[in-house]
């Protein structure tokens, strides 16, 4: 079987990034916390490849250094809301009923809310921190993938196979398990794949905002915001942390693309 | 005859529609699609029951309340004396093993996610059909009942044809070796050559395992084909039941006529043209007009409005399915009558 190309090169980048998230010690040229007063805001040239922050501090061991926390966030901030929005969009999808009713109201309460607002205003009450993010993402969240599971649920329990397998008198966990789920799911992990990469953006804007990670943690978002007061002199401490962003999204979304061709059945 | 073994009386479903909020708020009730009305009917062991009709007959909802894929509104079945509407747990689970159903779109009643291998030893290892250790030669057997090549166990549905797949489903009902097969035009959506291929295999199945089968089509000529006794559904309810060869070729009800009929290549024209009805005889036999929906069936015999030979009685009277002197039940208030 032949992997797509989008599969190929978004895996190669995640790989990639998950080398410099297990082992940023080995990758990184220089202690992501040190002070080099010799170097104070350095242009990126042979010494510091992405350049010094205003304490002379490496630019690329910081962002190699804060691959971890910003892959740690794509998997948390989603894991939740996936596993929370699956189960039930597949629950009350299947069953119907008053609490399809409901759930489905309650989605589109919380949808009516801009999805970064209601966070926000979350972890402010909880207090910042990316433990509380974690838990805002999953309040907050889950209804998304809720909405999708729910629709392809929909449609899948209408079809042949399952009246099929209903009338060889299967249970209702074996339905829902073993046939509903595998031809639901499909769709949520493609756009699992997606949100992974709008988590990161969701974290670095709260770690920008002062909401997420705290310094001196470096996390991509914390240094973009302490490029911002010397974007005019400095371009490059904000520039390379939001290329790093911008890189683990296309890997994300690369791989999310290959993973929708690889699923497809009919390959 | 021998007892039956399956048994339906007084069967009716109703499937409630949606009505807009402003006809609600107007206090208009819920409109309701009568699917199936007043259905008796039984088969006997080892015999082959037609069930035909146009399009929104009723015909499918039957076949699916039978499997207890619905649940009737009213009215029994019984298999092998035992009620079935009553039955749950373990009970249950063994009557879906007796009674098994082949359903007619073979591209949508494949789990796409399975191995033709999975889904067939997921029914056998469920109703612990065979020991887990012989599953594997049991698949392969199932598929050799059916004529299929043994490698096609590793492959998924969509490696298939149209007629591959229904051999498929029709191993996957026959894996948990039932009595009855339900089969829900179960060709109609196959290429006209594959058609008889799977006809001739459901003749053949029947024949080495002594299945009863009910035969759910709108096609005459598989009916005439496959099926000993046939039954004629209008609008949910049976009009006419008898021993299909002579039942064809002297249809008693007007619209058992019609629709042979509108089949010319079945019968000659001499058979149905002059109608047997009331000894007055017409050119055409043909209804008029289009099935009225199952939501607004008209009073009296539903088949008035389109009946050639509908009288005033007609319209008033809803006419029972009984012997009028015919030599099997017609629910015709015309038939058999002399006058």
């Amino acid at each position: 079987m032949r992997l797509p190309f989008p599969l190929i090169a978004g895996l190669g980048i995640l790989v990639l990034l998950l080398l410099c998230a297990l082992l940023p010690g080995a990758i990184a040229p220089y202690d992501p916390l040190a002070f080099d007063y010799t170097a104070m805001l350095a242009a990126p040239g042979r010494a510091h490849l992405f350049g010094t922050d205003q304490f002379g501090r490496d630019l690329l061991s910081r962002t190699i250094h804060a691959t971890r926390i910003d892959l740690q966030i794509a998997l948390f901030a989603t894991i939740g809301p996936l596993l929370i929005g699956g189960a039930i969009g597949l629950l009350v999808g299947w069953f119907g009923g008053l609490a399809d009713t409901l759930v489905g109201r309650l989605i589109d309460l919380v949808q009516t809310f801009p999805f970064l607002v209601l966070v926000i205003a979350i972890v402010a009450v909880l207090g910042p921190g990316l433990e509380n993010m974690y838990v805002a993402v999953a309040i907050v969240g889950w209804v998304f993938y809720a909405r999708l599971m729910r629709g392809e649920v929909l449609v899948q329990k209408h079809a042949d196979y399952i009246a099929a397998a209903r009338a060889l008198g299967y249970s209702q966990p074996r339905l829902m398990l073993r046939h509903i789920l595998p031809n639901a799911i499909r769709p949520v992990l493609i756009y699992l794949v997606t949100d992974m990469a709008l988590a990161i953006l969701l974290g670095s804007s709260l770690g920008y905002l002062g909401l997420g990670a705290q310094p001196p943690t470096p996390e991509w978002g914390v240094l973009i915001a302490d490029g911002k007061n010397f974007f005019t002199t400095a371009p490059w401490m904000s520039l390379f942390p939001g290329l790093a962003i911008v890189l683990t999204g296309l890997g994300f979304s690369l791989t999310g693309d290959g993973l929708a061709d690889l699923m497809d059945v009919r390959r | 005859m021998t007892p039956a073994l399956l048994e339906v009386e007084h069967l009716s479903k109703r499937f409630p529609l949606r009505r807009t909020a402003f006809d609600a708020l107007r206090g208009h009730p819920r409109p309701i699609l009568q699917a199936v009305n007043d259905v008796s009917l039984s088969v006997a062991r080892g015999e082959a029951l037609g069930i035909v009709g146009e399009s929104g007959c009723g015909k499918s909802t039957l076949a699916r309340c039978l499997v207890r894929l619905h649940d009737p509104d009213s009215g029994t079945i019984r298999y092998d004396g035992a009620d079935v509407l009553a039955l749950a747990g373990a009970a249950r689970r063994a009557f879906n093993r007796r009674v098994q159903m082949v359903f007619q779109d073979p591209y949508g009643s494949l789990n796409p996610r399975m191995t033709i291998h999975d889904a067939l030893a997921e029914a056998l290892r469920v109703h612990a059909v065979v020991p887990p250790a012989a599953i594997p030669a049991r698949v392969a057997e199932l598929l050799a009942l059916v004529h299929l090549p043994p490698d096609a166990a590793t492959r998924r549905p969509h490696a298939f044809s149209g007629g591959q797949r229904q051999r498929i489903g029709i191993a996957r009902a026959l894996a948990v070796e039932p009595a009855i097969i339900v089969a829900d035009e179960p060709v109609s959506a196959l290429d006209v050559s594959v058609q008889a291929q799977i006809v001739n295999l459901f003749l053949e199945l029947q024949e080495r395992l002594g299945l009863t089968l009910l035969f759910i089509t709108h096609d005459l000529r598989l009916v005439r084909h496959v099926t000993h006794r046939v039954a004629v559904m209008y609008l949910g309810r049976i009009v006419e039941i008898g021993p299909t060869p002579a039942l064809f070729a002297a249809p008693r009800h007007p619209y058992t006529q019609a629709l042979l009929a509108a089949a010319p290549r079945l019968v000659a024209p001499s058979l149905v043209a002059p109608s047997l009805v009331g000894g007055r005889r017409r050119r055409e036999a043909a209804t008029r007009g289009e099935l009225p929906g199952g939501a607004a069936i008209p009073a009296g015999c539903a088949f008035h409005p389109r009946c050639p030979v509908a009288v005033e009685r007609c319209r008033r009277e809803l006419p029972s399915l009984t012997p009028r002197g015919t030599p099997w039940p017609v629910a015709c208030h015309l038939a058999g009558d002399p006058a």
